[in-house]
């Protein structure tokens, strides 16, 4: 079943509940090699986003809401988390403009879009510690299922589950961007807490799909 | 942790608030969204400067706003960079028709929310370029970290590059000289201490009483090694090689000195640590002729200080020595 705007919201309520039911352990993950504020960041983010919903008017598309989220966490997240999440959600918003319908296709080229901005705007590369090694795998498995034939919230699944055993593989790596970096060798052994926060996002974007 | 505030959510709101009414003849401060502008910006035809990032670095960026430095400094939280709306608006309020200059420090957040700003000004019609700051030479391996920390030089591209844009250079030349003198200045700092940021409430780290860090950023981050405290002279020296072997300095150049206090050692301690780095700077034959001693870039209360070395020609002097007029520096006028 494609997807359309009653999932693009759904998503973002989800979002925001789940960043908020972890906003303590983000922020734990990011002062163990950060700064200590991403949990905060992305929780006051969502909550600006859930506040700015009813704004949407009635013949909002997928595009629209993903444009709003885009804005909206430019504007309140600061930090790096703010123009990474921020590019992305704008990217994807391109990516599917005009569309009220999402298929697997849309929404593979939707997260392709996303992790490709993020990745011009943080110039991070795969291996580096950073949210790319939880999108990058993600963008890969909801391909290769939208290529075999899955199913909308099948393709949403393989992508969330991919990212969340990306960012299980932020432990091991030894961080080469961000402020993470300037530990050297010390940043490893903790998770990357945008990783961290990009699995649980990508889960809301499955779950939501389930339950349409 | 004691510390003159109110509520730690107010920190930020509360000083710009009072740096407002303090030094109201030559700034105004903008609020929703925050940032502090130059009484008389924007001024037209003059390239705009705009810097700013996490708070907790006072004076700089906002006390150095005014004639012949910055036209606007953005504020952000304690430590945090701030969101491009700010940087977007503080831009806008300083194009006086000839284009606006970005100074960035090298951190990931404020080089992310300047480059996201800078887009939308250009979409607005806005010309802006950027330059970023990465003087510390602490860091020694660019190529596996988000690069070298913009820190104390910083001070001293914002002046130079404010008095070119107060003579009326243009926006290509401005940046130029920006890039210059970045390219000419070298930074090491230490830490005795650790820092408390307000809503945090904890030290960033830990030192024993017998501690030092070399080699910090200016929040504390972690820097080349941790050592038992020496005399002075002696860190000093571990600041100042360095940057000496980096650019490389050499005999016959004239130079900069600038020994900047971290926000907690006092002025008496500097001016001996400035002592030494200009016998340690005279005995290779380098000419100290400008120099700059005081708390200029701070991490909050944290003990220690950073030295900064630029090598100057004629016209980075004459930039130097142009008038000035600005909360915390002041010459000429």
């Amino acid at each position: 079943m494609t997807l359309g705007t009653d999932w693009a919201i759904d998503w973002v309520r989800r979002s925001a509940a789940v960043i908020a039911e972890h906003r303590v352990e983000l922020i734990t993950l990011d002062r163990e090699i950060g700064d200590g504020d991403h949990g905060e960041n992305m929780d006051r983010g969502f909550a600006a986003v859930m506040a700015k919903l009813d704004d949407l008017g009635e013949g909002a598309t997928p595009a629209d809401v993903l444009k709003l989220v885009a804005t909206t966490l430019i504007s309140t997240v600061g930090g790096a988390a703010g123009p990474l999440y921020g590019t992305a959600y704008l990217k994807a918003s391109g990516a599917v403009a005009g569309r009220s319908d999402l298929d697997a296709a849309a929404l593979v080229e939707a997260l392709t879009a996303a992790r490709d901005g993020i990745v011009l705007r943080g110039k991070a590369e795969p291996g580096d510690k950073t949210m790319v090694d939880a999108w990058t795998p993600a963008v890969d498995a909801a391909r290769s299922a939208a290529e075999s034939g899955a199913s909308e919230a099948e393709a949403l699944d393989a992508a969330a589950a991919a990212a969340a055993s990306g960012a299980e593989t932020t432990d091991a790596l030894v961080a080469r961007k961000g402020r993470a970096s300037y530990l050297g060798e010390r940043s490893a052994g903790h998770r990357d807490p945008g990783a961290q926060s990009t699995a649980l996002i990508l889960r809301a974007a499955a779950d939501a799909a389930s339950a349409s | 942790m004691k510390k003159l505030i109110n509520d730690p959510k107010n920190v930020v709101s509360e000083a710009v608030a009072g740096f407002a009414v303090a030094h109201g003849d030559i700034i105004t401060v903008s609020s929703d969204p925050t940032y502090i502008v130059r009484a008389d910006a924007p001024v037209s035809g003059k390239v705009g400067l705009v810097s700013g990032g996490g708070s907790g670095h006072e004076p700089l960026h906002g006390g150095f706003v005014g004639y012949g430095m910055l036209d606007a400094a953005v504020p952000g939280a304690v430590f945090t960079s701030p969101t491009p709306d700010p940087i977007l608006a503080a831009t806008k309020a300083v194009d006086g028709g000839a284009g606006v200059l970005h100074i960035v420090k090298n951190y990931t957040g404020d080089v992310l929310n300047f480059e996201t700003a800078a887009d939308l000004a250009a979409a607005d019609g806005v010309e802006v370029r950027t330059v970023i700051v990465n003087d510390d030479v602490a860091v020694q391996d660019s190529l596996y970290t988000a690069g070298r920390r913009g820190v104390g030089g910083t001070v001293l591209v914002e002046k130079i590059t404010g008095a070119a844009a107060e003579r009326g250079d243009s926006l290509d030349r401005v940046a130029e000289i920006a890039q210059k003198v970045n390219d000419q200045v070298r930074t090491m700092g230490v830490a005795l201490t650790p820092c408390v940021v307000p809503h945090a409430g904890e030290p960033s780290f830990t030192l024993a009483e017998d501690e030092i860090e070399i080699g910090i950023g200016i929040h504390g981050e972690p820097g080349r090694e941790r050592i038992k405290l020496e005399p002075v002279d002696a860190i000093v020296e571990r600041l100042l090689t360095p940057i000496i072997d980096d650019i490389p300095f050499t005999s016959g150049d004239r130079v900069l000195l600038f020994v900047n206090g971290m926000g907690g050692t006092p002025q008496i301690e500097l001016y001996i640590a400035y002592r030494h780095a200009a016998a340690v700077l005279a005995q290779k034959g380098i000419e100290v002729t400008r120099s700059l001693v005081g708390n200029y870039i701070t991490s909050l209360e944290m003990q220690g200080m950073s030295i900064s070395v630029l090598r100057l020609d004629d016209e980075l002097v004459e930039l130097w020595d142009a008038p000035v007029h600005t909360a915390a520096l002041r010459w000429g006028r």
